[in-house]
């Protein structure tokens, strides 16, 4: 039975439709999967076993009448981000404790409708703020990779810690994931997995637990390229319940991959060659650059001169929205309370005992940055920053640029409770310096394996492309799939 | 700009969390951090900018104004720490 949870989405699907396996046997064999590995993992917060089954089994019934659909019988993990209706939707926090929504999220809705078939809610860092996955109420997720020689554990990056690492120990076929700063690309690049944003309005928000409403966008982690591509089809639509959902249709974004990527032109910003940079990274960066350059590509050297302020201006955007998404958890309508000795005080009593320590902060410094004569000071001008990143893009785009390529991350994967981090949050925060630019200009970027650090711990490029230009990632990402090749943990859980 | 314990405590009764002094004295320090990181923003010109208001240029999209949902009363109440009749139970209010 493991060897079912070895085949990608791509394989599972053509089998499910030759009738090599039934779609119950495929989702039977994910979830002893996960019974035998979540323990030591914790990428799961929730196991749907009897949903999981009573889906499988309407998809066999559906792939019996030939009526099967685009993910007809592959199992997924979802995120706890994400509203599943009568099923744990916590965005990992204890201010949600016990909340099993009435109602399901666009994305994950579209994914049902088109026969996929839900395992579990995956663990994520606490409302999403994070980049370890440690800020999680249920504890971290523990990456299936482990340093060559070594038992340390390590993290899977954040927020999507549970997506990561379920993907990479193949404990689900596919996940959905969501980036606000990195959430995606980050635990994408430590896991060895693939993970891509797409542009701000491609998937629906609606019923997706809001972070910072201007950045938040959903996004699937995958295997390989073509299993992302596959995936994003089906979580990506037009909604009229989600008004920054763009009316575009949603193309085939499979049929883009093994196109050539010949008289393509890619750039590489300088400003992305930082200070106490591994050599490994700028060594994997010129490979990718090679690859490119093999494959056809013209590259071009590009200038992005408000690289370094996308950072500290995310860290007033994305706290001063989600400063004032948070406020809806009052103890009044769902999840926890507090008593207190009035209404007043039973809010400070329940948004205390409910928000860990990194949600606190992020919230105190929204409440800071918004209060009363420091508005124009901090988010103005942040907003301001904001225009002129977005407008460095445009200028490289505009001067014929398809596509850029740059490093995932500016490290591997770390250990858990790593010392510096924990004392300074700001170092924690650096690890998206690379892909937060993205979110900030609202544009798709997806994360590559694309190879090995010296610990044999996966590393990943970036690749950053136009608004709704999906297709070209897609394609450009194949060919580093193809130079690179594919990279599994070994399994020691 | 810094922080002091007296405006980490006034911010956390504006974001309606409970702060010890423990709690006011380790978020100082936290805030402090932050917001001397963000402080790099001041090098950047931004005479002259418009501040970003959609990271997408559209229009906002409207719906006709018509009842598109409703009746779930008991729905909305369902997941209420406190609820009576279909209403949300919070201690009491006025004198």
């Amino acid at each position: 039975m493991t060897e079912l949870t070895r085949l990608t989405i791509a394989e599972a699907r053509e089998k499910l439709a030759a009738k090599a396996f039934s779609a119950l046997e495929l989702t039977d064999a994910y979830l002893a999967a996960i019974d035998a590995a979540n323990d030591k993992l914790n990428a799961y917060v929730a196991v749907t076993h009897d949903k999981a089954r009573a889906m499988a089994r309407a998809s066999d019934e559906r792939l019996g009448k030939g009526a099967g659909g685009a993910l007809e019988g592959i199992p997924l993990g979802i995120k706890d981000l994400f509203a599943t209706e009568g099923v744990h939707t916590q965005a990992a926090s204890h201010i949600l404790d016990g909340f099993k929504p009435r109602y399901e999220s666009t994305v994950t809705a579209n994914l049902w409708a088109d026969g996929a078939v839900m395992l579990g809610k995956l663990n994520m860092d606490e409302f999403a703020m994070g980049s370890s996955n440690e800020t999680s109420h249920y504890g971290p997720v523990i990456n299936p990779w482990r340093a060559e020689g070594s038992n340390a554990d390590l993290v899977p990056g954040g927020s999507s810690g549970g997506s990561a690492a379920a993907v990479s120990a193949l404990l689900c076929a596919g996940a959905t994931a969501t980036d606000t700063g990195g959430s995606i690309r980050q635990p994408a690049a430590f896991t060895g997995t693939v993970g891509i944003k797409p542009t701000y309005g491609r998937c629906s928000r609606w019923g997706t637990v809001a972070f910072a409403s201007s950045l938040d966008q959903a996004g699937p982690i995958a295997r390989d390229v073509r299993d992302a591509a596959i995936l994003l089809k089906s979580m990506a639509s037009v909604d009229a319940k989600d008004t920054t959902s763009i009316d575009l249709p949603v193309p085939d974004y499979e049929a883009a991959i093994g196109q050539s990527i010949k008289g393509m032109k890619i750039g590489i910003p300088k400003e992305y060659r930082m200070d106490g940079m591994p050599d490994e990274i700028e060594a994997l960066w010129q490979k990718g650059i090679e690859w490119m350059r093999d494959a056809g590509a013209e590259i071009v050297d590009i200038s992005l001169p408000h690289t370094k302020y996308a950072l500290p201006a995310y860290y007033i955007v994305a706290p001063a929205e989600a400063s004032s998404n948070l406020a809806r958890y009052d103890g009044v309508r769902y999840g926890l309370r507090v008593p207190g000795k009035d209404i007043a005080d039973m809010y400070e009593q329940t948004r205390a005992a409910g928000f860990g320590r990194e949600v606190k902060r992020r919230v105190m410094i929204g409440t800071y940055v918004l209060s009363a004569g420091y508005y124009d000071a901090y988010y103005l001008k942040a907003q301001k920053v904001r225009t002129l990143i977005k407008r460095d893009f445009e200028l490289a785009f505009d001067a014929g640029v398809d596509a850029i390529l740059t490093p995932a991350t500016p490290s591997a994967a770390f250990g858990v409770a790593d010392q510096a981090m924990s004392a300074d949050p700001v170092k924690m925060y650096l690890n998206d310096i690379f892909t937060v630019t993205v979110n900030m200009a609202g544009l798709p970027g997806i994360a590559v394996p694309a190879g090995l650090d010296g610990r044999g711990l996966p590393l990943g490029l970036q690749l950053i492309g136009k608004p709704f230009e999906e297709e070209t990632l897609f394609r450009t990402a194949h060919v580093i799939e193809q130079a690179a090749g594919r990279f599994q943990p070994a399994k020691w859980w | 700009m810094s922080v002091d314990i007296d405006t980490v405590k006034r911010v956390a009764h504006l974001a309606r969390i409970a702060v010890d002094e423990a709690d006011a004295e380790r978020m100082t320090g936290e805030l402090n951090t932050i917001l001397g990181f963000v402080e790099q923003l001041d090098e950047v010109d931004v005479t002259g900018v418009e501040p970003m208001t959609s990271v997408i240029p559209m229009a906002m999209k409207k719906r006709a104004d018509a009842v598109t949902d409703g009746g779930k009363a008991a729905d909305i109440v369902a997941n209420a720490p406190a609820s009576e009749d279909n209403f949300f139970v919070v201690p009491k209010v006025v004198e």
